[in-house]
């Protein structure tokens, strides 16, 4: 390294003189910085670099914002009250894509956050070590397929299978409002008016695509917290003779509940947003209603997916003003798993 | 870590383990002492392996004499389901005979432990066996991957067509994107990480906000700006621009995350030897987190390649090689494959199949490629 540079401090105020002896007081010597001039480059152009992609990244919220408030001045707030999408007639609103949203990343969570757990907890407790790398590795992986290929599985192979699980569940559980259908549940799956088509493109069967995208974030979140849990009290309690489910339950699970609750959200944050593996699956419908099983329903991601192309410059707005919406969702959800999982890891930072 | 899970599960020592050291102690002391054996650490006992095998088979008999031959029900997934619960039925109720209760919640709770992730491994699995089955008749083709989808029909045989035109977008799309993202990420990451000072906190907050942005909203702003707004054709170009919009937040702060890594004692170090900040943030932070960082480049280039929504809303779909980015329409993989299955013909579903098999090879690469850059460091 060059000796040129010196960014050592250079002292500033009264320099003790030797010579003076008694008298003088010693004062705090003021530390500065001198930077060389390829370090005050390089400041300077860090920092402009980071002051633009911060303009650049809040450019678009703001721009996501501004383009709401035409909508909202047009329709009022019967933007979010109205469930019907008609374009044509001018009704506009997102009630019913906001509930579908929700309900199908919800079925989602049902579904992933339970298989999240346990296999995290395999893979942390029950996994011989030689196994782990690769089950990690794995899971990883998972999470670079993309979502158009989930799409594609759940909509040729699994749809057949589910809607028989979704019409069986329908025909003995339908008296409870959320597995209803309304069609004739005694009709045989395979009959093609009221049988098949009631139950293909549920919010149900989009969930299932939606929890084979989140399920390996959820893991990997779950399992980093589960990895961390202290040793020895696992190993004490292994000492005082418990079972390993039982040392799961007193040490792993207590100390990895903030992961969990993080995971979770994380995860509801990627479910809420998760575009195409929906888009492929459901069959669109603009209505608020409970049964999840019966074919039909809409998300606000698929809702942009499919109408931008027709959309008129206010329909536009409006569209924005969904994907503004969705956003603010998405940006509270993975605030607060930021929060609650920072503060699950933040007591034990090692340094070098 | 491993010595714990090295650990056998605390359990009743094997029952003749006993007998063997008692008489003798209390034998006569010229009789040489006997060889001591080895304890088996295993925590499994034979008795334990057939109360699985036993549970086992007998669930499966009992599941299908009732499932198939007595009530009426139907269906592969019910089968599964109704056999799994027989077993973990029977397996419980054949461990409570020789076992205390501490012991049937624990083999329960096991029982659901190994089932979840063999579900996951089963679907994954069925997911990448499918892609290639289905995608097959057209991958046999070498026409797949040199011609592109002009002026070829829907049901055409598979000696016609190809997805080049897809997978030459898609490099030039993503290799735009990540042109744009990774170099201001990582100066981002840079600024917030090693230069601090006024800003930094609210640069870091607001990019972590956004990494919450869905890509289907990322695709409709730059849809809005610059396709409505600006009058741009639909372009790669357009759809580099979603890309980056996408992966700049996620790029800066797995960056971000990546450079804290480096311990602070080697940047110490560094300025102790008298080197300014840019020497040590070049020669000395930026090497460290070499590998890490290559794995999150590599790792987001492979999110890029798969993300299907913001090139949906801003490339256009073209059936030919289009190899300019700022003119015409282009098309990409998962575009293409979505506009493929959309079509509803049986071979272009087909097709899609085969582009779904080449994206997850890409991806597969892409991710075997960050393993062996990380070079089995650990970087999280």
């Amino acid at each position: 390294m060059s000796g040129k540079v010196h960014p050592t401090p250079v002292l500033d105020g009264p320099a003790g003189d030797p010579s003076d002896g008694l008298g003088v007081e010693d004062s705090p010597r003021q530390v500065k910085a001198r930077h060389s001039l390829q370090d005050q480059v390089f400041i300077h152009g860090s920092r402009a670099i980071g002051l633009v992609v911060l303009v650049i990244v809040s450019a678009i919220g703001l721009f996501l914002g501004l383009q709401s408030i035409p909508t909202l001045q047009h329709y009022g707030l019967g933007f979010f009250t109205e469930f019907r999408w008609l374009p044509s007639q001018d009704i506009i609103g997102i009630s019913a894509v906001v509930v579908g949203t929700i309900q199908v990343a919800l079925i989602a969570l049902v579904f992933a956050i339970p298989l999240a757990i346990l296999t995290a907890l395999f893979i942390t407790d029950w996994a011989p070590a030689r196994l782990r790398p690769s089950l990690i590795r794995a899971v990883d992986l998972m999470a670079a397929v993309p979502g158009i290929v989930f799409g594609l599985w759940v909509l040729f192979i699994i749809q057949p299978h589910a809607t028989v699980v979704a019409h069986w569940v329908s025909k003995y559980f339908g008296w409870f409002p959320l597995f209803h259908v309304r069609t004739d549940v005694d009709y045989p799956i395979w009959n093609q008016a009221p049988g098949y088509p009631s139950y293909a493109g549920s919010a149900f069967i989009a969930a299932i695509a939606v929890t084979m995208m989140i399920f390996p974030m959820a893991t990997s979140v779950m399992r980093e917290v589960f990895g961390e849990a202290p040793l020895g009290e696992k190993e004490a309690a292994l000492a005082l003779g418990a079972t390993k489910w039982a040392m799961v339950r007193t040490v792993v699970l207590p100390f990895g509940r903030s992961g969990m609750v993080g995971g979770t959200m994380l995860a509801l944050g990627r479910a809420l947003g998760e575009t195409i593996s929906v888009v492929l699956v459901i069959s669109q419908a603009f209505e608020i209603k409970p049964y999840v099983l019966e074919s039909g329903t809409s998300t606000i991601s698929s809702l942009i997916a499919s109408s931008f192309k027709e959309a008129s410059p206010s329909q536009l707005s409006a569209l924005l003003t969904a994907g503004f919406v969705l956003f603010c969702m998405t940006l509270i959800v993975n605030s607060l798993a930021a929060v609650i999982v920072s503060r699950s890891r933040g007591r034990d930072v090692t340094d070098l | 870590m491993t010595t714990l899970a090295d650990r056998p599960a605390p359990q009743v020592p094997p029952a003749d383990a006993q007998p063997e050291t008692a008489p003798a102690e209390s034998g006569p002391v010229a009789v040489a002492p006997e060889v001591e054996h080895l304890r088996r650490t295993s925590g499994r006992t034979r008795e334990d392996l057939y109360t699985l095998v036993g549970a086992a088979a007998a669930s499966v008999a009992t599941t299908w004499l009732f499932y198939t031959k007595i009530f009426p029900f139907e269906g592969t997934v019910g089968f599964v389901v109704v056999w799994y619960a027989v077993f973990v039925l029977f397996y419980a109720g054949l461990t409570a005979l020789t076992h205390p209760r501490p012991v049937v919640a624990d083999r329960v709770v096991a029982t659901a432990v190994v089932a979840a992730p063999t579900l996951v491994g089963i679907a994954l699995a069925s997911v990448v066996i499918m892609t290639f089955i289905k995608g097959m008749p057209a991958l046999t083709h070498s026409n797949f991957f040199t011609e592109d989808m002009s002026g070829v029909r829907a049901d055409d045989p598979f000696t016609m067509g190809g997805i080049l035109h897809a997978l030459v977008g898609t490099l030039i799309e993503v290799a735009i994107a990540v042109g744009i993202s990774m170099p201001l990420g990582v100066a981002t990451a840079v600024f917030m990480s090693e230069v601090g000072g006024p800003g930094s906190r609210l640069v870091r907050t607001v990019v972590e906000a956004m990494t919450a942005l869905p890509s289907i909203v990322a695709g409709l702003f730059i849809y809005s700006v610059c396709l409505v707004y600006l009058g741009m054709p639909a372009s790669g170009l357009a759809a580099a621009l979603a890309l980056a919009t996408m992966a700049l937040p996620i790029m800066a702060r797995a960056s971000y995350v990546v450079l804290g890594v480096v311990p602070g004692g080697l940047r110490e170090a560094s300025y102790a030897l008298g080197a300014g900040r840019w020497q040590t943030v070049w020669k000395v932070v930026l090497p460290t987190a070499r590998p890490g960082l290559a794995t999150a480049l590599i790792l987001g280039i492979a999110r890029a390649v798969g993300e299907t929504a913001p090139v949906l809303l801003t490339s256009g779909a073209s059936t030919y090689l289009n190899s300019n980015p700022v003119q015409d329409p282009m098309n990409s993989l998962p575009l293409f494959i979505y506009a493929s299955v959309s079509t509803g013909s049986p071979q272009m579903e087909e097709r899609a199949y085969a582009a779904a098999a080449v994206m997850l090879v890409v991806v597969l690469t892409l991710f075997v490629i960050a393993r062996l850059v990380a070079g089995g460091r650990k970087v999280r």
